[in-house]
């Protein structure tokens, strides 16, 4: 949900929102006490809806063009525990080619709602930083260039966070097979997909096939 | 000194993610608190008007008169002070000073005659807090919004003051910013006093 009161000017516009809101319900209990309250609650649930679903909305973040060197491929990998997989690894290096891969992993710290607001965050971010040091070592072993940071616990704000450190040339976003992949219930290669102008490759690790 | 003793000398490193940044969760936490604390009081001026409500339906209860006239010109004042800060705000983002330092003074002005009229009418008001229940849900709520106000006013001081002193630029203007957002606030919460107490 967004903040009301972010900037003076959102703050402002709160005034004469709730002068209308206060001023609608005044004249429906003027006229009739039900008619009021009736005002009331639909003006609170258009109100409540139209809060809500202006949350939704995400404006594209613009990505300024990366200033890598020619020989260099830059490669913002977004996994949780799926950086290990052989899709991946061998994504990773048909997407290079023949140039220096450079490569960040953004493990994002996974955690609950009423955890990450009341910021008890530690065991989440040691997970986090578990599943990173596997990752980066598993593509180190491969000869990658690799590095790695923890994200936020939404992917896709673990992107954007990313993105002010990191310029990349495109974006891989590693998730479970459809039906274990909650990142997919919930959208996150379409929202990043929408949020981002840059290449975007999803690969799907199964890695309970891989152990098989 | 050891090597230990020197690795814990400075704090860890600060871990927060931009979609919940320090200022934005502060001012949740500030609106939540308030949503709180005005909530508490006008649950007690609900319940009083629900549970004396029934004796002859008539309410406030007589021989009580809520000064609706008076509050309104008070609400039109406290309305038009919002429209001035925010001329001080949009004034500095565009570099004209005597914007800046025009609006604050306008609405220090604004809020001053606000507070003083509203400390006029609680002496002409007739009643006082100790009589009855909705004499004391009456001067809390509206007290509670005075309280407000005068907290505002001392912020809005020191934000003219320092207007007239030369701070504030087109870049670095917080200080306008969050002081017209809690300006704002005040102006909510008085428009939801109002239609609560005054008119319905």
């Amino acid at each position: 949900m967004p903040n009301p009161l972010r900037s003076e000017a959102d703050a402002f516009r709160l005034v004469w929102a709730v002068l209308l809101f206060c001023g609608l319900v005044a004249i429906g209990f003027w006229i009739n006490r039900w008619l009021g309250l009736a005002v009331l609650v639909v003006l609170l649930v258009l109100a409540i809806y139209w809060v809500t679903s202006r949350g939704r909305q995400e404006p594209p973040v613009r990505q300024a063009p990366a200033p890598s060197p020619p020989d260099e491929h830059r490669i913002l990998v977004v996994a949780n525990e799926t950086v290990g997989g052989p899709e991946l690894l061998s994504e990773i290096r048909s997407r290079a080619g023949d140039r220096h891969a450079v490569v960040r992993v953004v493990s994002p710290a996974l955690n609950s709602p009423l955890r990450t607001w009341t910021s008890d965050e530690d065991q989440a971010r040691a997970a986090a930083q578990g599943r990173l040091d596997a990752s980066v070592e598993s593509l180190r072993a491969v000869g990658l260039d690799a590095s790695g940071e923890i994200g936020d616990g939404d992917p896709v704000q673990a992107i954007e966070d990313a993105l002010r450190t990191f310029q990349p040339d495109e974006l891989i976003v590693s998730t479970h097979p459809v039906g274990r992949s909650k990142w997919l219930e919930r959208g996150v290669v379409e929202r990043a997909r929408e949020r981002f102008d840059l290449p975007l490759t999803h690969v799907v690790v199964d890695l309970d096939a891989d152990r098989r | 000194m050891t090597a230990h003793a020197v690795e814990h000398e400075h704090p860890p490193p600060i871990h927060y993610s931009s979609r919940v940044s320090p200022a934005v969760l502060g001012m949740f936490l500030f609106i939540a608190s308030e949503i709180m604390l005005f909530g508490s009081f006008f649950t007690v001026y609900f319940f009083d008007r629900v549970v004396n409500n029934g004796v002859n339906g008539q309410w406030p209860p007589p021989p009580f008169h809520r000064p609706v006239f008076v509050a309104g010109v008070n609400t039109l004042i406290l309305l038009s002070s919002s429209a001035t800060v925010h001329w001080a705000t949009t004034s500095i983002k565009r570099g004209n000073r005597a914007g800046l330092q025009a609006g604050l003074l306008l609405t220090f002005l604004l809020g001053l005659t606000f507070l003083v009229t509203q400390i006029i009418e609680y002496h002409r008001i007739g009643f006082n807090t100790s009589d009855t229940s909705f004499a004391a849900t009456f001067f809390g709520l509206t007290g509670l919004h005075g309280a407000h106000v005068f907290v505002g006013l001392t912020i809005l001081l020191v934000m003219t003051i320092r207007a007239f002193r030369g701070h504030f630029t087109p870049e670095e203007h917080h200080g306008v910013e969050i002081g017209g957002i809690y300006w704002h606030f005040v102006d909510v919460m008085w428009i939801i006093v109002y239609v609560t107490v005054y008119l319905l």
